[in-house]
């Protein structure tokens, strides 16, 4: 009996290290349950993509193939994320992570697990503004834009429509307050007034207290830091019907075709941006994508850009140690170089082995700026005839 | 002129809305207050059943809408109402007799009345949620406004302007008459009559030959009404979403425990007096000093307290009226 286990533990060790010359495994950390579960699976089957692409084409480090392992985040349960990271690094030996989804959860695992163990974590979907100051040793990416970005770039879409006072009102949760208080440091800092800052509770019963205030206060547009289907279109239609705002601005959380239902042209001349890009990327993904899953989903275009990532950096550095790859992430993902697009992974790679600087583009258009950061594409959209128009792409 | 500006804007902003709020919270405290007083426990699915009882007047709703009826000026929801408060008087008393009359027979505390009550609100969400789904519904169809803020600009010349809509008149007009008529029932007929009475002494009231399933009846069929009216009003002023009619529930039990459980006077002065403190004491008095003194030019909103506390000001007033009137303002029975 001794003798059988022995043997076949052996073989098993033996099995294993002959596997793992020619294999590569990544971990895909996302919150497979909790509450992302309804987006997190196209986010996994967008990464595993671009895993399979680049381990398909034999290119990749002379012929090494790589496998995904998923692990569970939870979205809210530190602890679980975690563990679930420490098993993925410890037991599966993956040499990176894609991942996680959550900012709150990212965090954890960054600095719990990846930073003491040397792991490079490239997240698709946390925008927390606390990720960028976090201490990473340079590990951490992420191919979506800190929410301080967006504010950014609402305050510069606003001055430019020389709308000088604005009023604020902002669900009461980490997006909100972070995306509202991003937003009244950089208008403030261009020079604009914020008549006030003041928080919603998401879905309560009335909202004429918020709006009351909101209109003491006044300012040319009023911005609703909120969600379509909850408390954001409350204040929207409180305001609308009391006469306090006849313009708005949306964020992300607002801009969609519920907006055009519950409100229709009321809104017309109301402004708003949120994350998009007309790089032909986006396209070439959703061509690639197919008929498997709903390629529209948000973060599967981030999400195979933070896969492809990692391997293009590994096949860069040619090795496919953390410590090594690290440094090139950068360099990939930021012009000058030849653009790569998704579907051209296999050319990206061959590229690469030959020399020649690429510059990956991806389905979202990843640039990235210091510490390690998409910069972000916004689409600029104004409301005419009641329907949503795209003005233009920044 | 100032003056007339500084009401306008408090008019616009305090008055017209929190009236329209207080008279939706009254209807539904009012419901609240009738099964306390008279099955003598605390409703916690009262919630859904606006939501339920505004669900089927949505469905019929849309049905008048598909056949081209009209009130005009009017919302559709108007004529359908009657067919809203038919389902959902079935549905209380369905779930009166699968459910509560058993636990009435055994003649269960009240805490254990509560707690099934909860079990009822669980399913009546889940029934809700499975026929119209979690989203938002939109129904209201008529004239908008009585009168719109840009119309009453032009109107008088003010800089103000002053927005009544539809669905603020009509939920006040409807509380009055609902509310009128409910007290005429429970004061002058024979039935309201031995409805007070078993309120008032179950044993005495059965001596003297109240029939109690009778009364049990009747007083399901008014929740019904009482729901369906206010979940109907308040899917008319805001819009109809099954997750807010569940987060509605504390303000009523805060209208009701204020004016004093049991008592439907009471409903109806807590209904107010929520609805006016939450809007009151949060709101920014800035533009309204602004025109009443022209010279001072304030550097904040002269706001009491931000409107992060306006559930904090409801719940200080409920606290405040149970420590020094236990039985709340209008002498209800003790919680």
């Amino acid at each position: 009996m001794k003798k059988i286990l022995m043997a076949s533990a052996v073989s098993a060790i033996a099995a294993t290290s002959a596997f793992a010359d020619g294999d590569v495994k990544i971990g895909v950390l996302f919150g497979f349950t909790g509450p992302l579960e309804s987006i997190t699976p196209g986010m996994g089957t967008s990464a595993e993509l671009a895993i399979k692409e680049v381990s398909d084409s034999g290119m990749f480090m002379d012929g090494m193939t790589v496998t995904p392992v998923r692990g569970d985040s939870t979205c809210i349960d530190a602890g679980a994320a975690t563990a679930a990271a420490e098993r993925l690094i410890t037991s599966d030996g993956v040499k990176a992570i894609v991942g996680a989804a959550c900012s709150g959860v990212t965090g954890a695992v960054l600095s719990n697990v990846a930073v003491p163990n040397g792991i490079v974590m490239i997240s698709p979907s946390a925008t927390s503004p606390g990720l960028t100051s976090a201490e990473d040793n340079g590990l951490f990416f992420r191919t979506a834009p800190s929410d301080a970005r967006q504010g950014q770039v609402m305050a510069e879409i606003l001055m430019e429509q020389d709308v000088n006072e604005i009023a604020i009102s902002y669900v009461n949760n980490d997006y909100g307050k972070g995306l509202a208080d991003a937003l009244q440091e950089s208008f403030t800092a261009a020079g604009g007034t914020v008549t006030i800052n003041t928080a919603h509770e998401d879905q309560k019963a009335d909202y004429s207290a918020e709006v009351g205030a909101l209109a003491s206060a006044g300012g040319e547009r009023l911005v609703v830091v909120g969600y379509v289907d909850g408390g954001g279109s409350g204040i929207v239609r409180a305001a609308l019907d009391s006469g306090a705002f006849d313009l708005f601005h949306f964020p992300d959380g607002m801009v969609a075709n519920a907006l055009e239902g519950n409100f229709g042209s009321e809104l017309d001349g109301s402004t708003g941006q949120l994350p998009g890009t007309d790089s032909p990327g986006s396209d070439k993904f959703v061509e690639l994508v197919g008929d498997s899953f709903d390629p529209s989903g948000p973060f599967g275009p981030e999400s195979y850009d933070a896969a492809a990532l990692i391997l293009l950096a590994m096949q860069k550095a040619g090795s496919v140690e953390s410590a090594d790859f690290k440094d090139h992430i950068m360099d990939i993902a930021n012009a000058p170089g030849e653009p790569i697009y998704p579907g051209e992974l296999g050319k990206a790679l061959e590229l690469i082995k030959a020399g020649t600087d690429i510059d990956y583009v991806g389905a979202s258009a990843v640039e990235f700026i210091e510490p390690g950061e998409s910069a972000g594409n916004y689409r600029q959209i104004v409301i005419e005839g009641g329907k949503i128009t795209t003005e233009k792409f920044r | 002129m100032d003056i007339l500006n500084a009401l306008v804007v408090f008019a616009n902003f305090v008055l017209v809305p929190a009236t329209a709020y207080g008279a939706q919270l009254a209807l539904g405290a009012l419901g609240v207050t009738l099964i306390y007083g008279i099955l003598r426990f605390s409703n916690f699915a009262h919630g859904d059943t606006m939501a339920f009882g505004a669900m089927i007047t949505i469905l019929f709703t849309w049905l008048f809408q598909s056949w081209g009826l009209s009130l005009g000026p009017l919302p559709t929801a108007l004529l359908a109402l009657p067919f809203g408060i038919l389902g959902c008087a079935l549905l209380l008393l369905a779930t009166d007799k699968v459910v509560y009359q058993f636990y009435r027979r055994q003649k269960a505390a009240p805490v254990i009345l509560v707690i099934v009550s909860m079990g009822v609100m669980f399913v009546m969400n889940g029934i809700v949620r499975f026929i119209i789904g979690v989203d938002d519904q939109q129904f209201a169809d008529g004239e908008r406004f009585i009168i719109s803020a840009r119309d009453f600009k032009t109107m008088t010349g003010l800089d103000e302007g002053l927005a009544i809509r539809t669905s603020q008149g009509i939920t006040v007009i409807t509380a009055i008459i609902v509310v009128a008529a409910l007290f005429w029932f429970l004061n002058r007929t024979r039935t309201g009559k031995s409805m007070r009475a078993f309120s008032d002494n179950e044993d005495l009231a059965l001596l003297s030959g109240i029939n109690p399933d009778r009364v049990v009846m009747i007083t399901w069929i008014i929740v019904a009404a009482l729901a369906t009216i206010a979940g109907t009003l308040y899917g008319l002023d805001k819009s109809f979403k099954p997750f807010t009619y569940f987060q509605l529930l504390l303000p009523i039990f805060a209208a009701a425990i204020v004016g004093g459980l049991g008592s439907p006077i009471g409903a109806i002065a807590g209904g107010f007096v929520i609805a006016y403190s939450e809007v009151m004491v949060t709101y920014a008095f800035k533009r309204v000093f602004g025109y009443l003194i022209p010279s001072w030019e304030p550097d904040g909103l002269i706001q009491l307290l931000s409107t992060d506390y306006k559930f904090a000001v409801s719940f200080a007033i409920l606290i405040i009226v149970l420590l020094f009137k236990p039985t709340g303002l209008f002498k209800g029975k003790s919680v």
